[in-house]
């Protein structure tokens, strides 16, 4: 992959069919864990949605799931109430805006790679999604700040090898898109 | 007296006799978001001056959290919503 700034003040992001195809499935699995138990639905009517969007479900808690919890995190520190109070008024949009983080690259992803344009908010969408699978990796990983010592640590025979590679990779690209933003 | 320069907005006085302590968004530590990264966010959500951002980015990793913004209650509490939008680990707290 290779990622330039473009004159427009956007990103020519030039990427291979494997790593639109990593990416592919990296946001799509981003997307079902925001969807959360509503996948397994069957596919709702606009009355139905209608009626999902008013209606006074159970309130949200702070996940127990570690990813979800760090995805979706509590914004108040010492004070419980309230923060369960502002995830019941704000964890359904913050679950959308990144659904639809993940949904831009998706959407602007070469089905067998080659070059993309990305707008500034294009680009901006790609960061958040991209950290957002860095983040739901970062967790499972158990990563601390000592990466390259944990990834050096590991056997090279371990399955979770690949896993940190991949880690690794998305960072890079993650730097790589900061930097054609901010130049 | 202390004004943040790019403050989203301003915090109003209400109708209350003593006013209260001001509101604070902060940004904890984390060993996955980028340096990099986290410094774009507060430029690009704040309209901080590079500097500062930066400045703030350090804070937040030498010392584990920095406050990065403050004023009323709701302003604070929009900014949390779009740091978790960024992947930030951002939460609000009444300044003590």
């Amino acid at each position: 992959m290779e990622i330039f700034p473009a004159r427009d003040g956007g990103v020519r992001v030039w990427l291979t069919g494997g790593e639109s195809e990593l990416l592919r499935l990296l946001a799509n699995h981003i997307i079902d864990l925001m969807d959360g138990d509503r996948k397994d639905q069957p596919q709702r009517s606009v009355m139905d949605e209608l009626e999902a969007l008013f209606e006074e479900g159970p309130a949200p808690q702070t996940p127990t799931d570690p990813v979800l919890a760090r995805l979706l995190p509590d914004a108040y520190r010492e004070d419980p109430e309230a923060a369960d109070e502002f995830r019941k008024y704000t964890e359904r949009s913050l679950r959308e805006a990144k659904k639809y983080f993940s949904q831009t690259l998706l959407d602007t992803l070469p089905d067998n790679g080659g070059l993309v344009k990305l707008t500034p908010d294009q680009a901006r969408d790609w960061m958040r999604a991209i950290n957002d699978v860095r983040l739901e990796w970062g967790v499972r990983l158990e990563l601390t700040e000592d990466f390259e010592d944990q990834l050096a640590a590991l056997d090279p025979e371990d399955p979770k090898v690949a896993t940190f590679e991949v880690y690794g990779w998305l960072g890079a690209v993650q730097d790589s898109l900061v930097h054609a933003l901010t130049r | 007296m202390s004004v943040a320069p790019a403050e989203v907005d301003l915090p109003r006085i209400e109708n209350e006799s003593v006013p209260d302590k001001p509101w604070v968004t902060i940004v904890w530590n984390d060993p996955i978001n980028l340096m990099s990264y986290v410094t774009y966010v507060f430029e690009h959500v704040f309209g901080y001056p590079r500097s500062k951002a930066q400045k703030l980015m350090l804070d937040v990793h030498h010392k584990g959290k920095a406050v990065v913004a403050s004023g009323t209650r709701e302003s604070m509490e929009r900014n949390v919503e779009v740091l978790h939008g960024y992947g930030l680990w951002a939460t609000v707290r009444q300044d003590t």
